[in-house]
């Protein structure tokens, strides 16, 4: 019974932080049509950040805050002196976002070395929850709110605001936003830091326990092509609703049947592309 | 219209002076000149692939062009980017609406909202009361209104952004004659505002309607200008432009 609960539990927790990673990558990838590859990288920069916040006493909270804000600004920067030079330029932009990606992996190496640097769970948190005889780790519990709260915020942005509008606005016609003046170029850095806050933020969140290591980045990148191309590009309930469907196959996956593990993952992503493009929810084809 | 009386002319709302425009290697426009005086409506017509949309797709930015110069009100705008021709004054109603499907009708309006200085500015009352059908739909999802109301929604949508000129591209394109009138007083009451307006229109009897004069572009290039007064007087001077009215 323990086993299941605790599975189900990580499980949601996992799908969480995917959802924090992904969401700005289908936004993104939704506006701009960039496969933004540094997004692996960005949250696993959102990691090392956080360490390098709690070495100088701060609690996870301020660190993981300290963590958006940095990948956030470093994700505008990418966006403003390199990616809008290659708009529409899709091999371009896979190459160079990828490029990026390694460089930043190699900044990661060289700063904060090649060992698994554990991020301690808040003192508040480490004592597991009991609740009708049952135990629940606390930390998990605390990851799927955080994701819960950024999703209906993300959601009252998306769907409650004029910037909201005018992104969905662009995911659904680009160049006839810009025929009624909707600004591109400022709301292509405002999605793109925005994406690269919520990466950096699940970096530092998910920092306890993932912890921060060399390779993090690709993990989590393989991981949210899976979920945008499952939710479907641009949806947020898509890709809200992918993130808890991958967090569960994968860490049922790696439970049960840990050599089929990337079979189990991959499988559902391809029966995807090959019989519904579009994904889950979305309406823009792979 | 205040005309100068020494030289005859006009304020000129919108000037195009040997426009080219080219989609990829294909040389489509080949030096388009037009005037619209402020407060005209000004029809341009012509064949399938004469280049009428690529003229107003030039202007609004678009599809810039390679040569030539376009000016709203004496201010060159061939360089800028959409967004800021938009913001300058320059609205489009554009061929097929292209209204944004996942956004409400009030949505599609706000977010072309520009205010202006301006007797009577255009605001959501103001264009729910040209259009009452939109102002019944106002929370619905643009994407499953009628063709109708799609268009009416693209025209609102030009209006909310107060424009000094406004660019329509077919607006009666597939709609029913009903609606089609309908449409058709629409842009009458914006034209009796004030508002130019450079109107594509294949419905010629429409077009003739409403419009103070007459351009015909045949193959990328101005083929007969004229009065929409005298063309109503001879028909023929048209038709043997057009050849297929």
């Amino acid at each position: 019974m323990q086993f299941w609960q605790i599975q189900a539990l990580n499980s949601f927790a996992l799908g969480g932080l995917l959802f924090l990673l992904s969401s700005g990558f289908a936004l993104i990838f939704g506006l701009m049509r960039i496969a933004n590859l540094t997004h692996g990288a960005l949250f696993m920069l959102g990691a090392y950040v956080a360490v390098t916040a709690m070495r100088f006493e701060a609690g996870l909270a301020v660190a993981a805050l300290c963590a958006a804000l940095v990948v956030g600004v470093v994700g505008g920067l990418i966006e403003r002196l390199i990616l809008r030079r290659i708009s529409g330029n899709a091999q371009g932009q896979v190459l160079a976002t990828l490029g990026i990606s390694f460089i930043t992996a190699d900044f990661c190496l060289i700063v904060w070395g090649g060992d698994t640097i554990p991020i301690q769970t808040p003192a508040m948190f480490q004592a597991p929850l009991h609740f009708m005889g049952l135990t629940f780790p606390t930390y998990r519990l605390v990851v799927i709110g955080i994701a819960v709260v950024v999703a209906i915020i993300l959601y009252l942005l998306m769907e409650r605001t004029r910037l909201g509008a005018m992104i969905r606005a662009g995911v659904d016609d680009m160049q006839m936003a810009r025929a009624v003046g909707i600004r591109a170029s400022a709301l292509f850095t405002t999605v793109f830091c925005l994406g690269a806050f919520l990466a950096g933020l699940g970096g530092a969140v998910g920092g306890p326990i993932f912890s921060a290591y060399p390779g993090l980045d690709s993990d989590m990148l393989s991981l949210a092509l899976i979920v945008v191309i499952l939710g479907g590009i641009g949806s947020l309930i898509g890709t809200f609703v992918a993130s808890f469907i991958i967090g569960f196959i994968y860490t049922f996956g790696t439970a049960l049947l840990p050599d089929l593990a990337y079979v189990i993952l991959f499988l559902p992503m391809v029966i995807v592309i090959a019989f519904r493009p579009t994904g889950l929810f979305g309406t823009i084809r792979t | 219209m205040a005309t100068d009386r020494v030289t005859g002319l006009g304020n000129e709302a919108l000037t195009l002076e040997g426009v080219h425009a080219y989609y990829g290697h294909s040389h489509v426009l080949h030096g388009i000149s037009l005037r619209l005086p402020e407060g005209k409506v000004l029809a341009l017509l012509g064949r399938n692939g004469a280049g009428k949309t690529t003229t107003i797709m030039s202007i609004a930015g678009l599809l810039p062009a390679r040569a030539g110069s376009i000016k709203l009100f004496g201010r060159p705008i061939e360089k800028l980017p959409p967004e800021f021709i938009a913001r300058a004054g320059i609205r489009l109603v554009p061929q097929g609406r292209r209204i944004f499907p996942s956004l409400s009708v009030q949505e599609n309006l706000a977010v072309a909202e520009q205010q202006r200085e301006g007797k009577s500015p255009w605001t959501f009352s103001r264009v729910y009361e040209l259009f009452p059908r939109l102002q019944e739909r106002v929370r619905q999802g643009a994407g499953s209104l009628s063709g109708g109301e799609q268009q009416m929604l693209a025209i609102g949508r030009a209006l909310m952004g107060n424009p000094r000129v406004l660019l329509m591209d077919e607006p009666s394109e597939g709609l029913a004659p009903l609606i089609v009138a309908e449409v058709g007083r629409a842009i009458e009451q914006i034209k009796s505002e004030g508002l130019s307006i450079l109107l594509v229109e294949q419905n010629f009897k429409l077009a003739l309607d409403l419009a103070d004069d007459i351009i015909v572009i045949n193959t990328g290039q101005v083929a007969f200008t004229g009065s929409a007064a005298a063309v109503r007087e001879n028909n023929e001077l048209v038709t043997q432009h057009l050849g297929v009215f």
